[in-house]
């Protein structure tokens, strides 16, 4: 369908400028994309239109509208500017300006102001305009969020931007208390100030949940958009100027998105003159950060020297090693480095998560015959309208997918289903066509099994499987009663003329009636509510593209083989959308550079995981490595895009490639590896720093460059029978809380998720403060944290911490009965 | 070409105005020269000299006219556009000091010597936690002095910038007035302005006579 909306083109005029757009697109987006300036305070990109401001009035085919949500037209003409919209805009800034505090000098916007910017572009010198003003008190949201309500000019933005896109819907705006403005100045002031003026008065903004705390995933998104000091971080306020900081446009290291981020350094102090990451920003209007990529960027190896002696027991680890264990939070320069050692040394490479991940892309191909799926988030959230998200925690797994998940229902009217054992009211709240399926656990197949029979084109779909799915409908009769009108015959006499005539009446009459029913034991299969099959059909009204993706939940799991051969046939069938998350950051590169071993005993070196011999970026191991804000190098993100990300801080001690050149396999440079990345799985021979990282203003992320996904032979045909892996007990979840990823996160300081089983509210009063369990004999006694929007009895077990006693303790399922103990 | 810049002819093209002086032949031995230098050791021209010095001597050391500043006990008022050490003022109803730590003078400064670190204080304020100038750095420009929008930083006329460390004058404090000094604090009086004992430092030169 995606296809479809490029053919509709259509051409308008903007301040005589011939500009090309999409049929649909706002006027203020395609001039943006054809670089003309309309101003604008409260539009976000991909948000819904606030009209807060006002000040994007332009005039359009003689008529004065506003660019931020008045669609363009065929031949539309449009002027920006003229005597009286700029009037109108000097008149709206001067109302902004109208008890705004001067302040500028120490606020943290530092000159990076909206409302400074625009104050100067309209020329306002003087003030026409007066209020009496309200005390309004500065406040802390959240272990993050400050807000100071007298800088805030109420554009919205953050309340847009957290339900259009985050979906966590914590803020709105609460009465001011403002004086009335003068009734008179209604005839006397322009027409659009006075409106703006009126609403701006009576609001402010507050976290919407009226406890004074937004109790939301912290992602600090908010702080993003203001265009003014109002809402900042808490841990930055007052630390530095904008202009100060050093900007290095980079990637975020922490989950499979691989977000474009900055970071912003500058020295740590006075009497310590090495950088310090003070913040991370990012290109709000076309990329969304989490909590942890925004607030978790401290996770640097900061104290790494080059120990020659450390460097030498490396050597000797390395050439005695039998394995190399490591996670996915690591470049794919590094990922071709160990794939490296396995080829010349042979060394297993042990890492769960991208084991798991290669096996089921693996088995996907086998049943596709190609490498990679055919979804795109990006298209997704822009055309989707009905989307699906099977064996994928949404709010913990990948933030990007809820934000797609969210936007979809909010931007495009769209509708979602949501299958997942643990029941999750933020997802349940997305908008009112989303639906929330609690299965029972390891049901995916028949989920998938259930849009196959409801979605496939039926001539595309193998004859095995219709029957297979035929074999779960039974047809039933059943009693319904129902109201139909019924024509009575009705012989009135009027009263004037004394006639009778016949009138006919229509008139209610419930019948009984006997109709089959079409019954499918698949909806029991995963515990679908009775009316399921009218809700999905009152969601598919009017829909016309539609997305699947799956999640972590599918590679961990015992039928993870036959839920891949699920997908591709999905895929090969219907009309979704397939999008596959890779579980860690860059699990995706991993498993397509290393070649990947089960368990291996013997000497194991530990890249950032247990072993013998310890590398570790955090510093705690035998011998130091850089963090991922340390090194340059490339991520391959669940775009399917390999990005580049540079190194923001220096970093004093040894690389993997110190260690290749001492073992006379080294390159020159880490990024010299770039460039030898298998081409035969879709990687390009191309120089790390011809790999550009930016956006343009039309929206066009000019990053890296895009996998290419590869033909493979179709080795296995037809997916097999579902198998009933049912679990009883208490069952816990191996699923990180929203910020944390990995034990980078956890390093950081303004991350607080602690290590603890997470459970719903009901099931907390059943465990208590505190929780035992023992693993491989090891007794971990964790704090029972309360998640308020879990529900359900299933616990959710970090792997933050201690990942790899977690991942042996989960094996290949990504849930797992538990016994837990009160302590 | 190149033969006539060499040749260039440099003898002037006029007459020169010298003037013979008719001083006689100097005596350069014997006799003549003996007689000339008694007639100018007893003729008292010598006494006449000493008794100017004499006269000056009184003058300076009895009536007053003495010229010596005596350094380092004595300094010579500095002109107020003078851009020595800086000083950093305080308001004068609060005492407070008027740095607001919003960083112009760090942004704008040209040899990059100044460096402040800020913070959210308990009243909400952003605070200057620390301050410094590193003075083997300054070229006294002033610029930060100019760009400051509080009149917080300014140059002072302190100007003896010997010291065992340089960083004995550069932390926040040190150029912080004192608070017993509140009331002696003096305002910048703006770039051109006069020396305030001007008039009264204007002297006649001793080489008058």
């Amino acid at each position: 369908m995606g296809d479809m909306m490029n053919d509709n083109k259509i051409t308008l005029k903007i301040d005589g400028k011939t500009c090309q757009a999409q049929e649909g697109e706002y006027i203020l987006n395609v001039a943006r994309a054809n670089g003309i300036f309309i101003p604008a305070i409260c539009y976000l990109t991909r948000c819904s239109p606030t009209l807060a401001c006002r000040i994007c009035l332009v005039e359009a085919d003689g008529k004065r509208v506003y660019s931020c949500n008045t669609k363009a037209k065929d031949g539309m003409e449009v002027t920006v500017s003229n005597q009286e919209i700029l009037e109108e805009r000097r008149a709206i800034m001067e109302v902004y300006d109208v008890n705004h505090p001067l302040q500028c000098g120490v606020c943290d916007q530092s000159g990076s102001c909206e409302l400074q910017n625009y104050t100067l572009e309209l020329g306002v010198d003087s003030q026409s305009y007066t209020i009496a003003d309200t005390a309004r008190e500065t406040a802390n949201w959240s272990s993050v969020l400050h807000y100071d309500p007298a800088l805030c000019i109420v554009c919205e933005r953050c309340v847009t931007v957290c339900k259009d896109m985050m979906g966590d819907n914590a803020l709105g705006t609460t009465p001011r208390g403002g004086s009335e403005l003068n009734k008179e100045l209604k005839d006397s002031m322009p027409k659009d100030a006075y409106a703006m003026w009126n609403k701006l008065q009576k609001s402010v903004i507050a976290p919407s949940n009226d406890t004074g705390s937004t109790n939301c995933s912290d992602c600090g998104e908010c702080i993003a958009v203001c265009p003014t000091g109002a809402l900042v971080s808490r841990d930055f306020e007052y630390t530095s100027n904008a202009w100060e900081l050093k900007r290095t446009p980079a990637t975020c290291a922490h989950c499979s998105s691989g977000c474009q981020i900055y970071y912003e350094t500058k020295p740590t102090s006075i009497s310590d003159r090495s950088e310090k990451i003070y913040r991370v920003t990012n290109e709000w209007n076309y990329v969304s950060l989490c909590g942890a990529g925004r607030f978790g960027y401290d996770f640097e190896n900061r104290t790494a020297v080059k120990n020659e002696e450390a460097f030498g027991n490396a050597i000797e680890a390395f050439k005695a090693a039998k394995a190399i264990r490591f996670n996915s939070v690591i470049t794919n320069e590094e990922a071709l480095m160990l794939q490296t050692l396995k080829e010349e040394l042979g060394v297993k490479l042990i890492n769960p998560d991208a084991k798991a991940f290669q096996e089921f892309l693996n088995s996907y191909s086998a049943a596709s015959g190609k490498t990679l799926w055919n979804g795109d988030y990006k298209e997704m959230m822009k055309n989707s309208d009905f989307i699906i998200s099977v064996g994928s925690a949404l709010r913990h797994d990948n933030p990007n997918v809820r934000y797609v998940f969210n936007n979809i229902q909010k931007m495009n009217k769209g509708a979602g289903l949501y299958f997942h054992p643990v029941g999750d009211s933020l997802i349940a709240g997305l908008g009112k066509n989303v639906a929330c399926i609690e299965h029972k656990v390891n049901r995916e197949e028949a989920v998938l099994y259930w849009i196959l029979d409801r979605f496939a084109n039926k001539d595309k779909l193998p004859a095995e499987i219709s029957e297979y799915l035929a074999s779960f409908h039974t047809k039933t009769a059943k009693t319904i009663s129902e109201t139909v009108m019924e024509d009575v015959k009705e012989t009135v006499v009027d009263d004037e003329s004394g006639e009778s005539k016949e009138v006919v009446k229509k008139i209610p009459k419930t019948i009984q009636k006997e109709i089959e029913v079409d019954s499918s034991a698949l909806l029991e299969a995963f515990d679908a509510p009775a009316d399921f099959e009218d809700l999905v059909e009152k969601f598919l009204a009017k829909k016309e593209s539609f997305a699947l993706v799956v999640g972590e939940d599918m590679y961990f799991h015992p039928q993870a083989d036959n839920l891949a051969k699920l997908v591709a046939l999905i895929e090969n069938t219907t009309e979704f959308k397939v999008s596959i998350v890779p579980p860690k950051t860059n699990s995706l590169g991993v498993a397509l550079i290393c070649d990947l071993d089960d368990d291996a005993s013997g000497y194991t070196i530990g890249y950032n995981e247990a072993g013998d011999f310890r590398l570790s970026a955090l510093g705690d191991g035998d011998l130091d490595m850089p963090a991922l804000n340390q090194q340059e190098g490339t991520l391959t993100n669940m775009h399917k895009k390999v990005v580049p990300t540079n190194a923001a801080l220096s970093y004093g001690g040894y690389e993997l490639n110190d260690i290749m050149n001492a073992l006379l396999l080294g390159k020159r440079l880490t990024i010299d590896w770039t460039k030898e990345l298998p081409s035969k799985k879709g990687f390009q021979a191309v120089e790390f720093d011809s790999l550009p990282n930016r956006y343009t203003n039309d929206g066009v992320e000019h990053r890296g460059y895009m996998l290419e996904s590869q033909k493979t032979k179709i080795t296995v045909s037809m997916p097999d029978k579902m198998t009933a892996n049912d679990m009883s007990g208490d069952i816990a979840y191996r699923c990180n809380p929203q910020r944390q990823f990995n034990e980078f996160t956890a390093k950081a300081h303004q991350i607080f998720e602690p290590f603890a089983l997470y459970v719903s509210p009901a099931k907390a009063e059943t465990l208590g403060k505190k929780a035992a369990f023992d693993i491989n004999g090891k007794e971990f006694v964790l704090d029972v944290v309360i998640d308020e929007k879990m529900s359900g009895e299933i616990v959710k077990l970090p792997d933050f911490k201690h990942s790899s006693e977690i991942y042996a303790f989960f094996g290949k399922n990504r849930f797992k009965p538990i016994t837990l103990r009160k302590v | 070409m190149h033969e006539e810049i060499i040749h260039t002819d440099n003898t002037p093209k006029e007459k020169q105005n010298y003037v013979m002086l008719k001083l006689g032949r100097t005596p350069a031995y014997g006799w003549p020269a003996f007689k000339q230098v008694a007639k100018r050791a007893v003729s008292g021209e010598l006494l006449v000299g000493l008794w100017i010095t004499l006269k000056e001597m009184v003058k300076t050391l009895f009536m007053g006219g003495k010229h010596t500043t005596m350094y380092p006990f004595e300094k010579m008022p500095i002109a107020p556009r003078y851009r020595a050490i800086h000083n950093m003022l305080r308001l004068l109803e609060s005492g407070h000091y008027r740095c607001i730590g919003c960083g112009l003078c760090e942004k704008i400064c040209i040899s990059n010597c100044i460096a402040m670190e800020t913070r959210y204080d308990e009243n909400q304020r952003k605070e200057v936690s620390e301050y410094t100038i590193n003075f083997g750095r300054c070229i006294y420009c002033g610029y930060c002095a100019e760009v400051c929008p509080e009149l917080a930083i300014v140059h002072g006329g302190r100007y003896e910038t010997a010291s065992e460390q340089r960083a004995s004058f550069s932390l926040f404090d040190d150029m912080l007035t004192p608070i017993d000094m509140l009331k002696q604090q003096q305002e910048f009086a703006g770039f051109g302005s006069v020396t305030p004992n001007a008039d009264a430092a204007i002297k006649k030169t001793p080489l008058a006579y």
